[in-house]
């Protein structure tokens, strides 16, 4: 009996660990092939065990090909513009749904929520067109402008706030304190949590965000690192310029991947956030 | 007449009652919206959100009813009114027939399948310990991978004769294939690329639904004998149909909104067979020109979100709240 239940556990880890290093072979190759020698030829390409001295070659060359500065800073400035706006009037707006009353209160929630489903790439069509008039087309503001307001974020924040007693903002309010400051000495720091989750789901989401961008902006100056990688990718050909491609990746993934090996717990807690909590 | 008097003075007070009775309800009810500093509060705080929920969320969907009924002609000064022309266009267009044909087949055979796989993985991983942990990360790390990153890997996988996937199929003895290539296989070596970057994703909705399942149901159904299927199928899959439904409209969104790997991989082709419907907009819009075309494909899109939403979003307002 005990032996089986030994077997049993034996294989069960065998064909998980199997399954996992399948799911994770598209990594494994890009970073053995972005360590490889150029004058190692195509044939051997695939190979994930790593036969050859490393080389850091790749990086430089892919490097010094596309402005992956320019695509960097214009990628944290998209993130981190949207993230600002939307922390703002998701906090307004969950604060309001969550603790005044006022006439078509149902209507409007039922009007927020719609944007879970007809979510900004559906409408980039006439999206772009009202940037067009707005005279913010080819301009990052353009990138941002459609995410500033996020029904997802409203609403976790909403159902956050409502788990909160009101005997604590009464208690503030007794002792004087402006609902400015109940927000933000309040309620603000019960929610973190919340609030550090809807951040880590929102600064990857639109860190990975491609068509969007695309539409949106023309000059090269504007690009952002997917469309970079994106040109990039179709730029270089033959099966030589793979290990280029790979680190060129590599530079795009690299600072999701840190910071999510670093705070994995967090980020995977996050996203279950995003569905369910 | 003391008693009359009496009786008029208690009538009268009664009309007046009612009276005031009336105009106070009327009074509540017209101008209470408009004149209660509290409403005006609230509405202020809405304002920023609402501002930009109106202007591209709302507006743009009537934006493009209207549109869709207009045509302009290239180089035309004027747009025309055209009724259901632009309509009967899109159905003519056999890319679009295709795309739609190709997104229903695209949707059918990801999210079915990266719904089982999360699922399974969840069975197996929900039980908390480092190494289990660690599986988690790795199975979920595909999700947080930009799509374009994902596909320009899954290009050399997919690369005829030298990829990941044709060297050690070698290996197995079988012949090298052209996964993007060939009109019959491109639009499902796209799917499996989803169903990777997916599957992940949903797991770990579905662990959190799991662990939300008290022990104490596995213990009764234990006592009764029930076995490791029955279990399955008699408490956890009942239990967690919230989860799933859940799960499924995200998954359902996501079909229809993603197209990234089609314009990194393959540019709807090779002949169509792997253009979606999004994908469609995105040429019609960015490189045929044909806006009315794009405009009045975004419209039948927005219907169909909004079909999906009709059913499913109190689903999805459980969803995100269940357990709180």
């Amino acid at each position: 009996m005990n032996l089986k239940k030994y077997i049993d556990t034996a294989v069960f880890f065998v064909l998980i660990s199997t399954v996992a290093i399948i799911w994770s072979a598209p990594f494994l190759w890009m970073i053995t092939a972005s360590f490889r020698p150029q004058t190692f030829g195509g044939l051997d390409m695939a190979s994930l065990w790593p036969n050859f001295i490393p080389t850091i070659e790749n990086y430089r060359m892919a490097w010094e090909s596309a402005e992956f500065v320019l695509y960097y800073i214009n990628t944290i400035i998209i993130v981190s513009g949207i993230l600002v706006v939307q922390l703002v009037t998701i906090t307004l707006a969950a604060y309001t749904f969550a603790r005044l009353d006022f006439p078509f209160k149902t209507v409007l929630f039922y009007l927020f929520l719609l944007q879970l489903m007809i979510v900004p790439p559906i409408l980039i069509v006439p999206n772009l067109k009202t940037m067009v008039t707005l005279g913010l087309y080819d301009t990052l503001i353009g990138v941002m402008a459609p995410y500033f307001a996020s029904a997802f974020g409203t609403f976790l924040l909403r159902q956050t706030f409502k788990s909160i007693p009101r005997d604590f903002e009464d208690a503030a309010l007794i002792d004087g304190c402006s609902w400015f400051q109940v927000l933000r000495y309040v309620l603000i720091p019960l929610a973190k949590p919340a609030l550090i989750a809807f951040s880590i789901v929102s600064v990857v989401a639109h860190w990975n965000e491609y068509l969007w961008p695309l539409m949106v902006t023309d000059s090269p100056g504007k690009r952002t690192l997917t469309i970079g990688l994106a040109s990039f990718t179709r730029g270089a050909e033959g099966a030589s310029e793979w290990g280029l491609i790979a680190a060129g990746t590599m530079f795009v993934m690299l600072p999701l991947m840190i910071v999510f090996f670093a705070f994995q717990k967090q980020f995977v807690n996050s996203f279950m956030f995003s569905g369910i909590k | 007449m003391m008693v009359d008097a009496c009786h008029l003075w208690l009538a009268m007070r009664k009309v007046k009652y009612m009276a005031d009775n009336v105009t106070a309800r009327g009074k509540k009810r017209l101008l209470k919206p408009f004149y209660n500093a509290g409403y005006i509060k609230a509405w202020l705080y809405l304002a920023p959100a609402l501002l930009f929920l109106i202007l591209f969320t709302y507006y743009p969907m009537v934006q493009v009813l209207w549109d869709s009924f207009f045509l302009k002609e290239y180089g035309a000064e004027k747009k025309l009114f055209v009724a259901f022309d632009n309509y009967r266009r899109l159905f003519a267009d056999e890319d679009f027939i295709t795309a739609v044909k190709n997104n229903l087949i695209y949707a059918i055979g990801t999210v079915i399948p990266s719904i089982v796989i999360g699922f399974g993985f969840a069975l197996s991983l929900t039980q908390s310990s480092r190494f289990k942990n660690c599986i988690r990360s790795l199975l979920f790390f595909p999700t947080l991978v930009p799509l374009v990153a994902a596909a320009a890997l899954w290009i050399f996988i997919y690369f005829p004769g030298i990829g990941l996937l044709d060297y050690y199929l070698a290996k197995l003895g079988i012949q090298s294939t052209d996964w993007l290539g060939d009109p019959d296989i491109a639009l499902y070596s796209l799917m499996i690329l989803t169903i990777w970057k997916n599957a992940g994703f949903y797991m770990l909705f579905f662990i959190a639904g799991l662990q939300g399942i008290g022990e104490e149901y596995y213990e009764a159904a234990s006592l009764e004998g029930a076995g490791w299927w029955q279990k399955l199928r008699y408490v956890t899959l009942p239990l967690l149909a919230p989860t799933s439904a859940f799960v499924f409209v995200i998954a359902l969104i996501h079909v229809f909104t993603h197209v990234d790997h089609v314009i990194v991989m393959t540019l709807g082709g090779p002949m169509g067979s792997t253009n979606l419907v999004l994908y469609y907009i995105y040429q019609n819009a960015h490189e045929f020109n044909d806006l009315a075309k794009a405009t009045t494909a975004t419209v039948l899109s927005v219907m169909v979100l909004l079909a999906i939403s009709f059913f499913s979003i109190r689903t999805m307002e459980r969803g995100i709240h269940y357990e709180s």
